[in-house]
């Protein structure tokens, strides 16, 4: 009896550690925020004086990242859930292809895309200093996760079978993608969205390379930050990231969890 | 409206935006990778230049380090996990999966945290031997910032590949006589493969192009990705780090694609 | 409220229908269908029942030559969505995401019906079919014959100038399928719309159609009322495929043919090489053997209730089936004579 005990109590205790390992820095990036002195640890006593810091430094690049990620939203659900749903209605290897390609930047690092979008529009002066130029970026790289999201919900539906009744009742092409085809996708866009959201919000790779000093977003603020900043501050400013992420988490898991209770009704 | 022309409506605008700025991009970046004084020979330089195969092969060796020991962590903590019920187990799945979402440069800080110049692994070692100890700005840390993003992810794909195994098999096996480690040896952990090879080949992957935690550490050890941007903006050699990211690219994407005919399905590379 | 005399005649003319790669499922096909009537597509599986239905709603285009009418006019190139059909699918295709009451009235917002108008055709449409207590129910929560009438209420609630069903019964288990199909029946006699219903199940068919259209292969068999098509089927095809037949062979020697068992009496026979006829098994009699013109030996029996069914032996090149009086006594190896009356026997065109 011990003895069959005994892996599964060192399963428990490795599970620990490893959860300990992944939570507790950034625990500790938490606390070291709102503490006075890190180095000696909370008894400094805690204050908002390190998150203040990082307001007035670097508030800018919080409110754009908030402002293109969701733009990043908006271009992915007016671009992406029409897409997915042309994607799944055609079917067969046309649009295999395309969803191949499109989901090829998931396998490239987002260095080498952002390596040739700079090559490719560097020289156009305006659209390279502005937002958009990232916004076009984080587009590119969030794209596959709202239109696989939204096929996967379409494609346990029979698509074809409520199509075809909704068009015997009158209606028109645009009538049945509004009235039929979109609420019945709406767990795979809520999916789609939170993840475009978070992962716009968290995106470096491709941004570190496309930001100008004047177009920094949340994450390169970061890297500023960790580079040149003391301790505190850097936490600080990590505290306030959390803060932006940890609700998306939260109802990215609802929703997941939400989707399973129903798919085993 | 006919309905082809509702469909191609519905295509347009994705093959407009994918062209623009992905395709067109791609093929700018490997016709750039052949300007250079050497031409297309740029592309061998990955292979020929000693100091561009150090890097390569430090980073395969890396990528490849991590997506074992990642594999090991998540199958344990994977079966634990989803094997057994107890209160808070939803919590600890959130917490497991939490570091999904964090990008690598902050990933990096991490291990600033846990293993850096103030770090709490340096205190507890400084505690119990007197002596600080402070890896994170060495291999040592760049792996274990590897890990740190690698086993949410990991995790993740095998529970749900534990939940789809079919009991009765397992109930087969132990009417059998077959112990628990034979269970898992000839049972459960067979079954788990096609979770391994496409987890793996995306942890692979993801390694091999992780570059925010590598700019944090600011570590010693060159990967690719930080051998690309030092090329980019340090020495302006825009053919040669065009060249190495084509490079990059095609050895990413070849392992997902080599998984993903081996595991015969299609996986989601999550973010 | 309901769709009274809303219907419209209908013709196939031409329709064949090849699928890319160039099998042709429906070969050309004319088909005449009055205002009003219900006719039903009866066939075994894969012999073009719901292509033809599709091809009469509009979801799919005739070859090239074909042409569908609605009284009289052509609307071969109208889309489904123009055509005003009422359509009940096999899996009855609810709108996930609308309530029963948001379901039933779709069709009448998408032609702008006002709202409060719309509020009393839906609640008429739940009346006239029975689910006046579901209004606001998700369709997931309804039982199977519960969605087959919201979808039927849906089809129905636009007054479509066809009503076209595919399969509505076959997803549902025996009993309720008995009684729904008492219900269609009433259902269509009371809407008089023009109605199609596809289905394989001959029982349904006899129960629910003015006319019945036997399909095999892509082609029409038969087209006649259920007790036509029973007593007097077509062809071969049509005979054994609607309820049990026995096959008869043998020569004719003018109204008499010569069977192992002995002889046989059709009506209009002429002498002429092996010929072959149909008797059903309930047209059957049982009789002494003694002086009876036509013979056999009984090879088994069964007890069902209503009738005894026997199979008899020798009385035909293969064992012919005779569904006897429940209260009949015989026993397995007895000789017995057979009778059939007059215009009981129908000479098949092979
Ligand atoms: N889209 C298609 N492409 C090619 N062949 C098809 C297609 N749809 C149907 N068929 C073929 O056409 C034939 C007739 O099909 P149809 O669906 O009309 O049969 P059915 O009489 O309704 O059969 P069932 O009773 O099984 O529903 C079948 O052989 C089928 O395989
Ligand atoms: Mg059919």
């Amino acid at each position: 009896m011990i003895a069959a005990r005994l892996p599964v109590a060192l399963q428990a205790a490795f599970t620990v550690l490893v959860t300990a390992f992944l939570i507790v820095p950034a625990v500790m990036s938490m606390l070291a925020g709102v503490t006075v002195q890190y180095s000696r640890g909370l008894s400094s006593g805690l204050t908002l004086e390190w998150v203040v810091e990082v307001w007035t430094l670097y508030s800018d690049t919080i409110l754009r990242s908030v402002l293109i990620a969701l733009a990043t939203l908006g271009c992915t659900l007016t671009i992406g859930v029409p897409a997915a749903y042309g994607l799944q209605v055609t079917g067969g290897r046309i649009a295999r292809v395309i969803e191949e390609i499109i989901t090829l930047p998931l396998a490239i690092p987002g260095l080498a895309i952002a390596l040739g979008m700079i090559i490719t529009y560097g020289g156009v002066g305006s659209f390279r200093q502005s937002s958009l130029f990232i916004l076009a970026g984080h587009v590119v790289f969030t794209m596959p996760f709202m239109i696989r999201s939204v096929m996967a919900v379409l494609g346990v539906i029979d698509l074809d079978t409520l199509d075809e009744s909704a068009a015997s009742l009158g209606a028109s092409r645009w009538q049945r993608f509004i009235d039929v085809v979109v609420p019945n996708a709406i767990p795979g866009i809520l999916a789609g969205s939170l993840t475009v959201v978070t992962l716009s919000l968290g995106e470096f790779n491709l941004t570190w390379m496309l930001h100008t000093p004047l177009t920094k977003t949340l994450p390169v603020g970061l890297a500023d930050s960790y580079a040149s900043m003391r301790l505190e501050i850097a936490s600080a400013y990590t505290l306030i990231f959390f803060v932006l992420l940890v609700p998306l988490l939260a109802a990215m898991q609802f929703a997941a969890r939400n989707r399973a209770t129903r798919g085993r009704q | 409206m006919s309905s082809r022309m509702f469909v191609a409506l519905c295509l347009a605008p994705l093959l407009i935006v994918a062209a623009a700025f992905f395709v067109l991009p791609l093929a700018r970046l490997v016709v750039v990778g052949a300007s250079g004084p050497d031409g297309a020979a740029a592309y061998l330089a990955i292979l020929t230049e000693p100091r561009y195969r150090e890097s390569l092969v430090a980073t395969v060796i890396l990528a490849v380090a991590t997506t074992v020991a990642t594999l090991i962590t998540a199958t344990i903590v994977g079966l634990f996990v989803q094997r057994h019920d107890f209160p808070g187990r939803s919590v600890l799945v959130a917490l497991l999966t939490f570091p999904l979402a964090l990008p690598g440069v902050v990933v990096g800080f991490m291990i600033i945290l846990l293993a850096g110049r103030q770090g709490l692994i340096g205190e507890v070692a400084r505690a119990l031997t007197g002596q600080r100890l402070v890896f994170a700005y060495a291999a040592g840390g760049l792996f274990l910032g590897y890990l740190y993003f690698s086993i949410p992810r990991v995790i993740l794909t095998i529970m749900a590949s534990v939940e789809k195994l079919d009991p009765q098999v397992e109930e087969a096996a132990r009417a059998l006589g077959a112990g628990a480690w034979a269970v898992h040896r000839d049972v459960i952990l067979p079954a788990l493969v096609p979770a391994f090879i496409a987890s793996g080949a995306i942890c692979f992957a993801t390694a091999m192009g992780a570059f925010g935690t590598a700019f944090t550490l600011a570590t010693r050890t060159d990967v690719l990705p930080m051998v690309i941007y030092t090329e980019f903006t340090l020495n302006a050699n825009f053919a040669m780090a065009a060249a190495l990211s084509v490079g990059l690219g095609i050895v990413t994407w070849a392992a997902l694609a080599v998984s993903r005919s081996a595991a015969g399905t299609s996986v989601a590379a999550a973010g | 409220m309901t769709a009274n005399g809303k219907g419209v005649s209908l013709r196939l003319e031409n329709c064949a229908k090849t699928y890319p790669g160039g099998i042709q499922v429906l070969s050309p096909m004319t088909l005449e269908i009055a205002r009003g009537e219900t006719v039903v597509l009866l066939g075994p599986s894969g012999c073009g029942k719901t292509t033809t239905l599709r091809i009469i709603a509009g979801l799919i285009q005739p070859d090239h030559g074909g042409r569908v009418l609605f009284d009289g006019v052509d609307v071969t190139s109208v889309p489904i969505e123009k055509r005003n059909v009422g359509m009940v699918f096999q899996s009855y295709a609810l709108f996930p995401n609308m309530t029963v009451a948001g379901n039933i009235g779709y069709g009448l917002k998408i032609r702008h019906v006002p709202k409060a108008e719309r509020r009393k055709r839906v609640d008429a449409m739940m009346q006239l079919v029975g689910i006046d207590t579901l209004h606001d129910r998700r369709v997931d929560q309804l039982s199977g014959g519960q969605r087959q009438r919201v979808a039927l209420a849906r089809a129905v609630a636009c007054q479509p100038r066809v009503l076209l069903l595919d399969e509505p019964l076959t997803a549902l288990d025996a009993s309720l399928r008995d009684r729904l199909r008492t219900d269609l029946n009433q259902l269509f006699r009371s809407l008089g719309i023009t109605t199609i219903y596809v289905t394989h199940d001959q029982g349904e068919a006899m129960a629910l159609g003015d006319r019945i259209v036997v399909m095999t292969k892509g082609t029409i068999a038969q087209v006649g009322t259920p007790d036509e098509i029973y007593f007097r089927p077509a062809n071969r095809f049509v005979a054994e495929f609607i309820g049990a037949a026995n096959i008869l062979e043998g020569p004719l020697q003018s109204e008499v043919m010569l069977l192992p068992g002995g002889q046989l009496h059709i009506d209009g026979g002429r002498t002429g090489d092996t010929a072959v006829a149909m008797v059903r098994p309930e047209a059957i009699g049982i009789v002494s053997p003694d002086g009876a013109s036509w013979t056999g030996r009984i090879q088994t029996k069964i007890f069902l209730g209503d009738r005894l069914r026997l199979t008899v032996a020798e009385a035909a090149t293969s064992a012919i089936v005779v569904d006897a009086s429940n209260r009949l006594v015989v026993q397995v190896g007895d000789r017995v004579g057979l009778t059939v009356p007059n215009g009981s026997v129908r000479l098949l065109t092979s």
